[in-house]
C-alpha cells in the first residue's frame, strides 16, 4: 500500500511537472507577451516600448532559466538599472527581493500578478477560500439529493417511480450550469424574485437570497450524473443472492434497503463523487462569471484574460493538484471501502 | 414609430407554421421508419421505447432544422432592423410584415432566426469533432490496450496528462485570439486529421493485403479523398477551393478534439483489454493474423455497442464543451449565431430583457436531453440482447 501511494505521488508530482511546463510555454508564446505588455502599459505604447517593458522585466531570458526560476531551482535576478548599475526589484508592488535568491514554488513564492498588483499568494488563497465555501454548500446539497434519487430510483427496477427519476435525471445531466444559471435566474430572479442574481456580495457575508441560485445551478448538473451512477450500482445489489435471502427469510423491503443493499450500493457512487471534481472545476468558472462572485474561477477567468503569468500559472497548480488529489482519493478510498479490492 | 404585436397564440401558431419543413422532413423518416421497426435492427427498436422514441425524434428535429435553417428563418441571423431593439415577442416588422416572433435582441436581431441557425453551426462542428476524436481514440487506444506495456504506459500518461487540465484552463490557453497568429493550432490539426486517413488505410490493408485488386482501389480512394481534406483544412491548400476553414473555427475544432479524445481513448484502452481475452482473438491469433488485423476487425467490431452510445453521449458533451467556449466568448466571432454565445449575449442582460435568453438555452438543452435520451435508449437495447 505504502508503495503504491509513493508512485502515485511520484506520477503526480511528474504530471505536475509536465503540465505546468505546457502551461508556461502557451502563456510565453509571443502573442500572449505582446498582451501582457500592452496591458501593462498605455494604449499608445509604440512597439519598441513593449519590447523595451518586456527585455526590462527579464521576460526575454532564456525559456528554461525563466521556468527554472519558476519553479525555485535558478535564483531570481533583480533588474540592474543601466544607468547607475543599482539593482532594483522587479516589480514593486510585489515586495521582489533586490538581490538574487531561489523564490519559486518549491521555497513557497508563486510570482507575483501583474494584473491585481500583488503576490498571488494574497489574491489566490483568498479566491481558494471563498470558492471553498461554495463548493462545501454545493456537495451539501448534491450529495444527498443525488443519492437519494438514485436509490429510490434503483431500488425497484422499471417501476414508475424510477422511469421519472430516471428521465429527471437525464435531463439534469443535459443542463449545463451556463443553460440553468439562465433559467434559474429568470426563473427565480426576475419572475418571482425570491433570490438575487448576482453573488457579488456573498464575499462579504453569505445569506440565503444571495447564495442559493450559484449553489443550485452548480449542483444540478452533478446531481443527474451521480444519481445514475447510484441507481445503476443499487440497481446491481438489489440483484444480488443475499438480498433475496433477507427478503426471503421476511425482512421487510425497507428494512433490507436501509440495511443490506445500501451500505454496499454507496461504494461506487463514492468514486463518481470523488471524479466528479475535476467537472465542478469548471462549472466553478461557469458559476463564478456568472453571478459574479470572487472565487477561484472568477480569478482564473481575470488571469487568463489578461494574460497574467504567474497567477494563470498558480491557478493551473491549484486545479490540475485538485484534479490529481481527488483520482488519489477515490482510488485509495475505493479499495478501502471495498474490502475484496483491500484483501488483493 | 409604434410597434404592432400579435397574441401568445398567433406566436405558438407563428413558430410551429415556420417550422413546416422539419415536420414535412421529420414525418417522412419517421413514420416508414416506425411502420418498418422491426426490420430495421437496432436502430429500429428504438422506435419500441418512449424514450427511445424521444430521443430520436428531438435529435432529427434539431438536424432538419439546421439542414432547412435557410427556409425556417424568417430573418438573416445578422441582420438588424434598429426599429426592433429589444423588441418583445411577437413584433411585427413593419417593412417585410414578417413576426419576430421570439423579440429582438440588443443589437436588433431576430432571436428565433438567430437560435434556427445557431442549430447549424452546433450540428456541424459538433458531430464532426466528436468524429474525430473517435478516430484518435480508437486508433491509440487499440494499440494500448492490446500490447499492453510501454505503448500502454506512454499512451496511458498523456491521456492523464490532458485529462488532469481543467477544460477551461485548456480552452482559454488553446483558443485564445493570439494563437492563430503562431503555428500551435495548424500543428495540432496536421496531427489529429491525420488520424482518420491511418486508421482507415490501415483498416482496408490488413483486410484486403492479399487482394491488390480491392486493395488499390479503397487504399487509393482514402488517400486521395483523405488528402484533398487534408490540405483544406490544414493548409488551406484545397486545389478546387471547396473544402476550407475559417482559422477561428480550426481552432475551436483542435481544442475539442484535444479535449475530448483522451476519453475516448481510456474507453477504447478498457474495452480492448476486456475484449482481447475472448476465445475469438485467440483464434485469430492461431490463425497467425497480424495484430491490427485482430484490432481492427476482431476486436473492434465487438467494442461497437458501448461505442456507439459513448459517440451519441460525446456529441452531447460536445455541444456543451462549444456551449462553454461561446459562453466565454472564445473561438467563435461575437456576432454568430451559435447559442453560446448567443447565452452569453443575452446573460449580461437578465436584469432588462430575459426573452432573447430562453431560446438559446432551451435549444441546446433540449438537443443535448435528446442525445442523452438517444443514448440511454441504445443502452438498454443493447443490454437486452
Amino acid at each position: 500500500m505504502l508503495i503504491f501511494m509513493l508512485r502515485r505521488l511520484g506520477v503526480m508530482a511528474v504530471t505536475m511537472l509536465c503540465l505546468t511546463l505546457v502551461v508556461f510555454y502557451m502563456v510565453n508564446l509571443e502573442p500572449n507577451l505582446t498582451k501582457l505588455a500592452l496591458s501593462q502599459m498605455d494604449m499608445r505604447a509604440t512597439r519598441a516600448d513593449q519590447e523595451k517593458w518586456l527585455e526590462r522585466n527579464g521576460y526575454r531570458q532564456n525559456f528554461f532559466v525563466r521556468y527554472g526560476q519558476w519553479i525555485g531551482v535558478v535564483k531570481k535576478q533583480p533588474i540592474i538599472n543601466p544607468a547607475t548599475g543599482n539593482p532594483t526589484a522587479r516589480f514593486t508592488f510585489c515586495d521582489d527581493p533586490a538581490v538574487p535568491v531561489y523564490s519559486g514554488v518549491l521555497q513557497g513564492d508563486f510570482g507575483c500578478s501583474t494584473k491585481f498588483r500583488e503576490t498571488v499568494a494574497k489574491k489566490l488563497f483568498p479566491a481558494l477560500g471563498a470558492t471553498g465555501v461554495l463548493m462545501f454548500w454545493v456537495l451539501a446539497v448534491m450529495v444527498p439529493i443525488s443519492l437519494l434519487i438514485g436509490v429510490l430510483a434503483g431500488m425497484r427496477e422499471g417501476s414508475r417511480t424510477d422511469r421519472t427519476l430516471s428521465v429527471a435525471s437525464i435531463a439534469s445531466t443535459a443542463t449545463p450550469e451556463y443553460v440553468s444559471g439562465v433559467i434559474f435566474t429568470v426563473i427565480f430572479a426576475s419572475w418571482l424574485g425570491w433570490f438575487n442574481g448576482s453573488a457579488a456580495s456573498a464575499s462579504r457575508g453569505i445569506t440565503f437570497y444571495n447564495f442559493t441560485l450559484p449553489v443550485m445551478t452548480l449542483a444540478i448538473y452533478g446531481i443527474g450524473y451521480i444519481a445514475r451512477m447510484t441507481r445503476a450500482s443499487m440497481v446491481e445489489v438489489m440483484t444480488q443472492q443475499y438480498i433475496r435471502t433477507a427478503r426471503l427469510k421476511g425482512l421487510s423491503f425497507s428494512a433490507v434497503v436501509m440495511k443490506h443493499a445500501l451500505r454496499n450500493a454507496l461504494i461506487a457512487p463514492f468514486t463518481v463523487i470523488m471524479l466528479q471534481f475535476p467537472w465542478l472545476l469548471t462549472g466553478v468558472v461557469v458559476v463564478e462569471v456568472m453571478f459574479r462572485y470572487q472565487g477561484f474561477g472568477y480569478t482564473l477567468v481575470e488571469a487568463a484574460s489578461n494574460n497574467d503569468i504567474d497567477l494563470l500559472l498558480g491557478c493551473s497548480l491549484v486545479s490540475v493538484f485538485i484534479v490529481l488529489i481527488t483520482q488519489l482519493i477515490s482510488d485509495v478510498g475505493y479499495a478501502y471501502l471495498n474490502p475484496r479490492i483491500r484483501v488483493q | 414609430m409604434q410597434i404592432e404585436y400579435v397574441g401568445a397564440f398567433q406566436i405558438i401558431v407563428g413558430v410551429l407554421v415556420r417550422f413546416w419543413p422539419v415536420w414535412l422532413a421529420l414525418a417522412v423518416v419517421m413514420v416508414p421508419s416506425y411502420v418498418a421497426r422491426r426490420r430495421l435492427g437496432l436502430y429500429g427498436q428504438l422506435y419500441d421505447s418512449g424514450v427511445g422514441l424521444a430521443g430520436v425524434g428531438i435529435c432529427l428535429f434539431w438536424l432538419f432544422t439546421a439542414v432547412f435553417s435557410a427556409t425556417v428563418s424568417p430573418f438573416d441571423p445578422l441582420a438588424q432592423i434598429p426599429v426592433m431593439k429589444d423588441a418583445l415577442p411577437g413584433a411585427i416588422d413593419a417593412n417585410s410584415g414578417q413576426v419576430y416572433l421570439f423579440g429582438g435582441d440588443k443589437l436588433a436581431r431576430d432571436v428565433f432566426s438567430r437560435m434556427v441557425f445557431g442549430s447549424r453551426i452546433v450540428l456541424i462542428i459538433a458531430p464532426a469533432a466528436t468524429g474525430f476524436a473517435l478516430m484518435v481514440g480508437i486508433t491509440l487506444g487499440l494499440p494500448a490496450g492490446y500490447y499492453g506495456g510501454k505503448i500502454d504506459s506512454i499512451l496511458s500518461f498523456l491521456a492523464n496528462l490532458v485529462l488532469a487540465f481543467p477544460v477551461i484552463l485548456l480552452f482559454y490557453l488553446l483558443v485564445t485570439p493570439g494563437i492563430m497568429d503562431t503555428p500551435i493550432p495548424y500543428g495540432l490539426a496536421g496531427v489529429f486529421f491525420l488520424f482518420p486517413i491511418v486508421f482507415f488505410s490501415v483498416l482496408f490493408w490488413t483486410r484486403y493485403k492479399n487482394r491488390p485488386d480491392r486493395l488499390y482501389i479503397l487504399l487509393g480512394l482514402t488517400l486521395v479523398i483523405g488528402g484533398w481534406v487534408y490540405a483544406g483544412l490544414v493548409f488551406d491548400a484545397d486545389p478546387l477551393d471547396i473544402v476550407s476553414i475559417a482559422p477561428n473555427q480550426l481552432n475551436i475544432f483542435v481544442a475539442v478534439v484535444f479535449a475530448s479524445s483522451p476519453g475516448v481513448f481510456r474507453i477504447v484502452r478498457g474495452l480492448v483489454m476486456d475484449i482481447k481475452t475472448r476465445d475469438y482473438v485467440a483464434a485469430a491469433q492461431t490463425r497467425g493474423e497480424s495484430p491490427w488485423y485482430i484490432m481492427l476487425w476482431e476486436i473492434l467490431p465487438n467494442a461497437r455497442g458501448p461505442l456507439i452510445v459513448d459517440a451519441c453521449l460525446r456529441i452531447g458533451y460536445t455541444t456543451i464543451l462549444l456551449g462553454t467556449l461561446g459562453y466565454f466568448g472564445l473561438g467563435l466571432a461575437p456576432e454568430s449565431p451559435d447559442w453560446g454565445t448567443a447565452i452569453k449575449d443575452a446573460s449580461r442582460l437578465l436584469r432588462q430583457t430575459i426573452h432573447p435568453a430562453l431560446p438559446p438555452t432551451i435549444a441546446l438543452m433540449s438537443f443535448v436531453l435528446g442525445l442523452n435520451l438517444l443514448a440511454d435508449s441504445l443502452r438498454e437495447q443493447s443490454m437486452k440482447d
